[in-house]
């Protein structure tokens, strides 16, 4: 008896000893602060990452900016060291000027792509004759210098209806991105359009306006679902695509579908707060990006492990490099097959 | 004669008619504002009301959860923000109003202090918010921290100080001042024992509305790198510090060095959130910011009463 009741001492003992294990690798108590700035589009993800990070490590502070992606590139590579972001959310690639600044300034970064992101074209609830416009029309529509002022204008058959176009403005990821993949030429635009960095102001201008064409991030068009006309999108083969969580996924909403990514700073990353935060980010990945209130497409569960390896490598350097890159989905871009 | 007779046509009805035409447009310019103003307060209060309590102003905001946000960092960073304005901007402020008031003699070096003073009063905010990037956080501290933040503030009501103390100081009467010196005050003692206590309400209630305008301010703080998601205020977890000189210090230090944002951010921020709800927070933390500013206002409006009382002139 008094043998079993030692045995059970011991047991109970090995078992807090355990739990003091495990419970000292899963939260060692961090503190410090995490500056992440950058995407607008990438801001409600990162967010609430940084929230539910909060309920397991209160001592960590981390802070989330609103800058844009260009604006916070600048802080990501700001000239001293101690200005400098920990984490860019940028909803693009990083940009040739960007890298060759950060080859200047000597910051090593990791590239890592932590959900999709799709473009949502919009019109007017009303537009009963428009269900989808192919990219050489919307070229034709957005490009500099466009004198398109009239649907009739757009396609025979449209009626004559007078057109008001509305789209972020150019701090914006979004616009950078629409431009790029549409034109051809990142930040060529006709200038004769409404332009605002705030999505609501679009949804507002789109809503009350007949003949409205708008674009801006799909979760805000998911937000604001029953006042708006989704338009599909062919991209030249003669098949208009919707958007929705399973053709961005797949990238055949082509092009307007888009990766977003998170940058981080090589340096940065050997401080644990920082670490602590990025290994639980990607680690919830799934959860966070699918969360109701976040809303954007995750990744593949393959491409996820893939990004927490990339991660843990500390493999640094884009694979935006090459010219057709925009063109290409994240498993080709990062050699990762599809099941 | 009759020629005179001809010219002169009263056309009283007429004119009598335009003149109340004019009134009543003036009536008309004189609603308009109460009534978008009135406006303005019912759209907030019926957006936002529903969500204010307690907990809304000492829970931090949430994205995922936003029926539970709160305004606490924001709140907090704002006394704190206006606390350390105040530390800076007061000393500075009323002795340069002093000095131009009571001892400068008039010189092209002081024309030109007086001018620029003039001038910065009406620089528009952003123009200190690029100063402020500039001077505080790429060159002195190297920090975006709440320092930076409330040395830029500082910067941008300095003016509106020295003025309305200088307005206030001069509307005390010379004879106070020759009183003084004819019993053998020195121009200090004067200064210390007469004209500041006379000119005290018209600086205080100069202080309390220059701060009230510091307060709504959103766009020199963004400039600074203030839009941002926060879940703490500067100064929270006092445990980690002792309570002795050194422990207080390093505290201060570090909630002076600390991220923080305001109402106005906050406000902006959720402002620009996708879903609805983030606007009804907007709206309650609109709620909270209108409070403080109106009661600040009245606390000016008060002393500015009891001072009419209590002259002494």
């Amino acid at each position: 008896m008094k043998h079993a009741s030692s045995n059970r001492r011991f047991v109970v003992v090995l078992m807090a000893l355990g739990a003091a294990v495990v419970y000292g690798q899963k939260s060692p108590r961090l503190s410090g602060a995490v500056k992440v700035d950058g995407s607008s589009t990438v801001y409600p993800i990162t967010a609430a990452a940084a929230e539910m990070f909060s309920e397991s490590q209160p001592k960590v502070q981390v802070t989330v900016g609103i800058s844009g992606t260009g604006g916070g590139f600048k802080k990501f590579l700001e000239e001293k060291p101690e200005l400098r972001t920990d984490i860019q959310d940028a909803s693009r690639p990083i940009t040739a000027p960007e890298l060759e600044r950060a080859a200047k300034l000597g910051v090593e970064f990791i590239e890592l792509p932590i959900a999709y992101d799709g473009i949502a074209v919009v019109v007017h609830s009303s537009n009963k004759f428009c269900d989808h416009l192919t990219i050489a029309e919307l070229k034709k529509i957005w490009e500099p210098g466009s004198k398109i002022g009239n649907w009739k204008d757009i396609r025979d058959g449209f009626p004559s209806l007078p057109l008001k176009l509305y789209g972020p403005g150019t701090d914006s990821g979004t616009f950078d991105y629409f431009t790029e993949v549409v034109m051809g030429k990142s930040k060529a635009c006709r200038a004769d359009f409404t332009p605002s960095e705030d999505d609501n102001v679009l949804v507002k201008g789109v809503e009350g306006d007949a003949g409205s064409l708008g674009y801006f991030g799909f979760s805000y068009y998911e937000a604001n679902r029953a006042k708006l006309k989704l338009l599909a999108i062919d991209n030249g083969d003669g098949q208009p695509v919707k958007p929705d969580s399973d053709s961005i996924g797949k990238l055949a909403y082509r092009p307007l579908a888009r990766p977003l990514f998170l940058y981080v700073n090589k340096a940065a990353l050997a401080k644990p707060e920082v670490k602590g935060f990025l290994d639980f980010y990607l680690s919830n990945a799934k959860k966070i990006v699918e969360h109701p209130k976040v809303a954007y497409v995750a990744l593949s569960a393959k491409l996820y492990e893939f990004v927490a390896q990339r991660l843990a490598a500390g493999t640094t350097g884009t694979v935006y490099g090459g010219p057709d890159a925009h063109t290409k989905s994240l498993n080709e871009l990062y050699s990762v097959g599809d099941k | 004669m009759s020629a005179g007779v001809d010219l002169f046509r009263p056309r009283l009805a007429r004119r009598r008619f335009v003149g109340r035409v004019f009134q009543g447009l003036c009536l008309l310019a004189g609603l308009a504002s109460a009534v978008i103003l009135l406006v303005l307060l019912l759209h907030v209060a019926w957006g936002g009301g529903g969500l204010l309590s307690q907990s809304f102003l000492t829970r931090p905001p949430s994205q995922l959860q936003p029926e539970t946000a709160g305004v606490r960092p924001a709140l907090l960073g704002t006394l704190w923000l206006m606390a350390l304005t105040l530390v800076f901007a007061v000393p500075v402020g009323v002795g340069a109003a002093v000095y131009l008031e009571e001892y400068s003699r008039r010189s092209r070096l002081i024309d030109l202090i007086n001018l620029n003073i003039a001038n910065l009063a009406g620089v528009p905010s952003i123009v200190y918010g690029i100063l402020g990037l500039a001077v505080f956080v790429r060159w002195l501290l190297g920090s975006r921290s709440l320092l930076a933040g409330a040395l830029t503030m500082s910067l941008l009501i300095l003016p509106v100080i020295i003025i309305a103390s200088r307005e206030s100081l001069r509307a005390v009467p010379k004879s106070i001042r020759e009183a003084a010196y004819a019993v053998g005050a020195t121009r200090w003692q004067t200064v210390r024992h007469h004209v500041l206590p006379a000119g005290l309400p018209g600086i205080l209630t100069g202080i309390i509305l220059a701060l009230s305008r510091a307060i709504g301010e959103t766009a020199p703080l963004i400039m600074l790198g203030a839009l941002t998601f926060v879940r703490f205020a500067p100064g929270e977890w006092g445990d980690q510090y002792s309570f002795t000189a050194t422990g207080l210090g390093s505290w201060l230090r570090d909630a002076l060095n600390s991220p923080f944002t305001t109402l106005p951010i906050q406000i902006y921020n959720w402002a620009g959130q996708p879903d609805d709800i983030f606007r009804r927070l907007a709206a309650a933390a609109i709620i909270v910011l209108l409070v403080i500013l109106l009661s600040m206002n009245a606390v000016a409006v008060g002393i500015r009463a009891w001072q009419q009382r209590h002259k002494t002139w």
